[in-house]
């Protein structure tokens, strides 16, 4: 292991390998792609909450000209219920064929039923209109608390819930200590209970997806996604096309924040093209984005934290009910593993209820589940402080996990960076100025923790040097953040060479090994990992064809600068041999040079981060603005900061928006009433400040350099760091997000009523 | 699959014929910007697009020799705010106009058709109703005036009649020491439908209100005129009474609804807030001047 | 449908195509013209993706017929940079990493030239309000801003 100090590329803020391309509008985005003799796919999506489906005709659809294929779930592999699950991933195939096209029910509007490929987009849409479909409509929840109501409409027959039909469809738990011992020596304890909306990743880039067929199975797919492999898998599994008939090929990806790691359009494309003969390419547009891709879970939780005057916290029970739409799978592991992270609490209960309902199923989004949760214990955990009369900050590092400390989720932990991360927010030259004043606006300020849990897994990579003497580096994981800047950066600083010499690509599933998916925080980590032990190989190659030209042993061949050089006058006086004269001499002397390596890579740490927030409210209409905000968090070691920093500034901003405007608004017959830009509200430019950052370096010591996974932490702290702000501007606290300006204004004026009372 | 056609006359004549024999099928394209969104979603379906941006008579802005202007009802709010006085004498109505959506919806959005589309949010009709606007209208049975707060009719309607199309506004000409504001509220701080909008626009002479009119929007079915809000500033020195008055009017003349936007509670709450605050900077304006 | 047979400059050149009636200059940049810069994100004119210029006036391509550019100028992304010479806030953008994912890049790149051609000297807040037109998920807009600012600086100071 190395951790690489005296550095010429890493750290260094170089221009991403790929950058070119994106400024200029060269980039090739799914949507972007085309094939000769291209037809168009749409869906047939339900109009009902929940509903059987007895019959679908589609002989109509199919007689209209220009429409070439037609296909249901018929088309689509099932996976039965009753044989148990078949997972991939953290994915069950039996929820996800039925996601795909629904089978037997319909569980939420937009779920599709039916698609049509057709010469053209107008074609395909008024074939959709054509299908008939026979429905038994069924009464429909969409909320945690109706879902869990004794007489809820159950959506899934199979499931049972201590002994009974229920929307409930899993549990998970960590336990440490005696909760009931614990609360007993606490001097005080808070209890609140917390409400959060189901919020969407918001990736400016609908899914899309162009696929072609050939007549003998093999089948090339350009897809937006988080994982080709994942693609490959998914698509092989849903339609029976074996793996290696199927060539995923990741297109440039514009967003995914997890929302990307299944797969909507690629099967039933595959599905179209197969039977029409004609590449089908498939685009949502934004409302089929909002209304029928996973958003993240709805919650319900209540968190009880108990501590002694002296500020030592003795226990702490959360409940997280999470909502995870039509099929199972919200990610209760995020909210029950990660909100307690940060702290060493004795007596510790951390639990998370798996909860159906109809809307459409929920997808990962940046921690999933982790920001839910941490939103609920940094709110708590701020009330106890500020009613012990401690910082806040103070508060954190009395209590904070540290290298020994027994994580809640299990692990014991190494060595970790989050005191340091803690000790930098109180350092902070944020943290040190004054809030200001704002005639008819008051400001606050709110700090808050947060944990995630990162991730190695599977990687595979190749060097191989050019015959002119640069470096091609192929990995497997689509590039969400500037990954291949990194990648870039990594591989000069072993070579020796200008980073502009090294080209960072992103192979498809026929052109690199195994990778697993894009998400996790995974991507530099992994795939670093397989690079930098691909390009030691290839530097063994140099120093013994170096070696072997200078006749002499290779142990005595050192590669420094781009070059072999001897190790000492000793083992001879031979001018360098740089990179471009090895890789012209290669064919006489062995053979190209180029190594590849595939790990299940292991070792990863977690992420902690701290952030600081100052709002200003203008209390006469209850809008509260971000005025201030600085993130710190231990990245390990920033390979590229530019897009280490672009990982905070984005997680802080999504966090803003989940804080205080974004929400999922259902019209009184169950539909996504604001399914578009317009009324779902994502920050924009002028909603935010300046988004200040400081990166810890607490190297993970079993990675080459260093690494930790930094993408998911940034989410993590977020609402909670506003909430408490807008607490200390207010006093008054908020209990459910978003806190829009009607909730604010209303919880303002209950305020001033009682207090004139 | 329904036809459709897409005509660009050159001359008022030209756009009425077309227009006219259409019926319920044509549609006006000004900027498109709330035209091409209803087409893309389904909510509107038409079988002939006039595209209006070709009449000379619809775009443009000029100052009459009293001092008044005729704004094309086509004309983009960019083009308003490139026009060297026109910002400088009705900074209320260009602000309104150039709220609407973001900088690209103001290169195309046009001061007509946000009249026109009827939504009781539109941003730039509080300013206009304010600034005592009238319209110019012609059809088919010929070219009538109507004012401005007289235009709509409810959600998405107006009380054009059939085959008539808006052609420009007439804004009057502005005794001295007066000014306009308009202030919105919105979640966000760009890009959101106003939950509540106000335009007042008053005259101002020796520290006393002498002439004051009130526009209020997306608080009800059609933007208001709100008549007994400006009574309560003329004639007023608009001190904190007056406003409050004004502000207790405002209240009052709310009937608006709970929606994904806006509680009904908080939406009359802020029209009382909104209009002292675009008062103040009315008032402001005007006494600079 | 009888299709329209638009003549049009894109980017100084003269162009053609045939396009509905009620097809987008959107869809005409990215079908007939194959210009796939400009992007599709909401076609409600809500996230600025789209962005293109007429006549040196920003607007989002997918609230324009295209039909209508009969006779005007437009102006993609494809244009900004005039052969292999950047404009300098591609250059700026690359170097600040103002970008992560990139499909909001083009509009921004659009939306922040015009912006300068119209103030060469704004302030932080006049560029966060005129990109308010132009959403971005990944980078939280700093270094969007950052860039267009010194960008901004650097090119009064050669105009000098």
């Amino acid at each position: 292991m190395n951790i690489v100090t005296d550095n010429k590329w890493i750290g260094q803020r170089t221009i991403r390998p790929d950058g070119m391309d994106k400024v200029t509008g060269r980039a090739q985005f799914a949507a972007d792609t085309s094939m000769p003799g291209m037809i168009w796919g749409k869906i047939l999506r339900s109009p009902h909450s929940h509903a059987r489906i007895r019959s679908i005709d589609t002989s109509r659809a199919e007689k209209l000209p220009g429409v070439k294929a037609v296909v249901t779930s018929n088309d689509i592999v099932d996976f039965p219920i009753e044989k148990g699950a078949v997972m991939l991933g953290i994915q069950d195939m039996r929820w996800m064929c039925r996601n795909v096209l629904a089978r037997d029910k319909v569980l939420f509007p937009g779920h599709p039923v039916a698609a049509v490929a057709a010469t053209t987009e107008e074609i395909a849409a008024e074939a959709c209109k054509l299908i008939e479909v026979d429905y038994e409509v069924l009464p429909w929840s969409i909320e945690i608390e109706d879902a869990v109501k004794p007489d809820a409409p159950i959506l899934h027959e199979f499931n049972k819930w201590e002994g009974k039909p229920s929307n409930i469809m899993g549990h998970i738990e960590h336990k440490r200590g005696d909760l009931a011992e614990g609360f007993k020596q606490a001097d005080i304890i808070v209890e609140r209970s917390f409400t959060t909306r189901p919020v969407h990743q918001g990736y400016i880039e609908p899914h899309a997806c162009l696929i072609s067929v050939a007549p003998d199975g093999k089948t090339t797919i350009w897809s937006s996604s988080q994982g080709q492999f994942m693609v490959r898998a998914m698509t092989s599994m849903l339609t029976g096309i074996p793996q290696s008939d199927i060539r995923a090929i990741p297109a440039e990806i514009g967003g995914g924040f997890g929302g990307k790691t299944i797969v909507y359009l690629e099967p039933i494309a595959t599905m179209l093209a197969k039977k029409s003969g004609r590449p089908v390419k498939m685009v949502m547009t934004r409302e089929e984005v909002m209304r029928a891709t996973g958003p993240t879970s709805g919650s319900k939780c209540t968190v009880k934290i108990g501590a002694k005057k002296d500020g030592t916290i003795v226990a702490a029970h959360g409940i997280f009910y999470l909502q995870a739409g039509a099929f199972p799978g919200s990610p209760i592991r995020g909210a029950a593993g990660c909100s307690f992270t940060p702290y060493d609490i004795p007596n510790l209960l951390s639990e998370g209820f798996d909860v159906c309902s109809n809307r459409s199923k929920v997808a990962a989004y940046r921690a999933p589940g982790a920001p839910i949760g941490a939103y609920a214990v940094e709110c708590v955990i701020d009330e106890v402080a500020e009613t012990l009369k401690v910082d806040p900050l103070d508060f954190r590092l009395k209590n904070a996990a540290r290298e020994g400390t027994k994580a809640a989720h299990g692990p014991t932990f190494p060595r970790i960076g989050y005191i340091e991360t803690v000790e930098a927010a109180k350092a902070s030259s944020h943290y040190a100025t004054p809030l200001g004043g704002n005639q008819g606006k008051s400001q606050g300020r709110g700090v808050a923790s947060g944990f995630w849990f990162n991730a190695g897994g599977e990687s595979s990579a190749q060097v191989n040097i050019t015959e002119d003497g640069n470096v091609v580096v192929t990995t497997g994981h689509p590039d969400i953040g500037g990954s291949r800047a990194g990648i870039a950066n990594i591989c000069a600083e072993l070579l020796g060479i200008d980073y502009r010499r090294v080209s960072v690509i992103i192979g498809d599933t026929q052109t690199i090994g195994f990778s697993n998916l894009t998400g996790g925080s995974r991507v530099l980590f992994a795939s670093s990992m397989v690079v930098t032990q691909s390009a030691e190989k290839v530097i063994q190659t140099l120093r013994e064809r170096a070696a072997k030209i200078w006749n002499i042993d290779p142990d005595a061949v050192k590669w420094e600068q781009g070059a072999a050089h001897p190790v000492s006058p000793n083992a001879g006086q031979f001018e360098p041999l740089t990179l471009r004269e090895l890789a012209e001499k290669a064919p006489a002397m062995g053979g190209p040079i180029g190594a590849g390596v595939q790990l299940n890579t292991q070792g990863a740490d977690g992420g902690f981060g701290t952030h600081v927030c100052d709002v200003e409210v203008d209390t006469e209409l209850g809008i509260a603005r971000v005025i201030r905000y600085t993130a710190v968090q231990d990245v390990g070691r920033a390979i590229h900061p530019g897009y280490v920093e672009g990982q905070l500034q984005g997680g802080v901003s999504q966090g803003i928006g989940w804080a205080l405007n974004e929400e999922y608004i259902y019209t009184k017959d169950g539909k996504v009433d604001n399914p578009g830009f317009l009324d779902y509200r994502m920050p924009v430019c002028s909603d935010l400040p300046m988004i200040d950052c400081i990166m810890i370096e607490v190297p993970n010591p079993k990675h080459p350099q260093g690494v930790k996974g930094v993408g998911e932490v940034p989410l993590v702290p977020v609402m909670a760091a506003v909430a408490n702000a807008i607490s200390n501007a207010l006093g008054l606290r908020f209990y459910s997000l978003p806190m829009s300006p009607p909730k604010i204004s209303a919880a303002l004026d209950a305020s001033v009523k009682q207090a004139a009372e | 699959m329904a036809d459709i056609r897409y005509l660009a006359p050159r001359t008022l004549d030209e756009a009425i014929g077309a227009f006219a024999a259409a019926g319920s099928a044509a549609r006006i394209l000004a900027g498109g910007t709330d035209l091409l969104v209803q087409m893309r979603s389904g909510i509107v379906r038409p079988g002939v697009i006039v595209d209006v941006k070709k009449v000379s008579e619809m775009t443009g802005i000029e100052e009459t020799v009293d001092g008044g202007f005729r704004i094309g009802a086509a004309t983009s709010g960019m083009a308003l705010a490139e026009h060297s006085r026109f910002g400088k004498v009705w900074p209320g109505v260009l602000e309104a106009m150039n709220l609407i959506g973001s900088k690209q919806v103001q290169g195309r959005a046009s001061p007509g058709g946000n009249l026109c589309n009827g939504s009781p949010a539109g941003d730039s009709v509080p300013a206009m109703i304010a600034s005592g606007a009238v319209v110019t209208l012609q059809g088919p049975e010929g070219r009538r005036e109507m004012k401005v707060e007289d235009v709509p009719a409810g959600p998405g309607r107006t009380n054009l009649k059939p085959g008539e199309i808006l052609v420009r506004f007439n804004l009057p000409p502005r005794s001295p020491g007066s000014s306009d504001a308009y202030l919105r509220m919105i979640p966000r701080t760009e890009m959101d439908i106003a939950v509540v909008g106000v335009g007042v626009s008053l005259t101002v002479k020796d520290g006393i209100c002498t002439a004051a009119r009130v526009g209020l929007g997306a608080v009800a079915a059609t933007v208001l005129l709100v008549e007994p809000a400006a009574k309560a500033l003329i004639d007023s020195t608009l001190d904190e009474a007056a406003l409050e008055k004004a502000a207790e009017a405002c209240r009052a003349a709310c009937r608006p609804i709970d929606d994904k936007r806006g509680t009904i509670a908080y939406r009359i709450k802020t029209a009382g807030v909104l209009l002292k605050r675009t008062t103040a900077i009315a008032a402001k304006r005007a006494t600079e001047k | 449908m009888a299709k329209i047979h638009v003549t049009t400059t894109v980017n100084g050149e003269p162009a053609e195509y045939l396009c509905e009636p009620n097809e987008t200059m959107l869809d005409a940049l990215r079908g007939p013209l194959g210009l796939t810069g400009s992007k599709e994100g909401c076609s409600s004119g809500d996230c600025g993706a789209c962005s293109i210029t007429v006549d040196d006036r920003l607007v989002c391509s997918c609230l324009m017929l295209a039909a209508e550019a009969e006779g005007h100028e437009i102006g993609t992304i494809e244009g900004l940079a005039q052969g292999d010479k950047l404009h300098p806030l591609q250059q700026k953008f690359l170097e600040h990493a103002a970008l992560q994912c990139g499909i909001c890049t083009s509009g921004m790149l659009v939306a922040s030239d015009a912006l300068l051609r119209k103030n060469p000297n704004p302030s932080e807040e006049e560029v966060r309000f005129w990109l308010a037109g132009n959403l971005c998920r990944c980078t939280g807009y700093d270094k969007i801003v950052r860039a267009v600012l010194e960008t901004a600086s650097e090119m009064r100071e050669a105009a000098q």
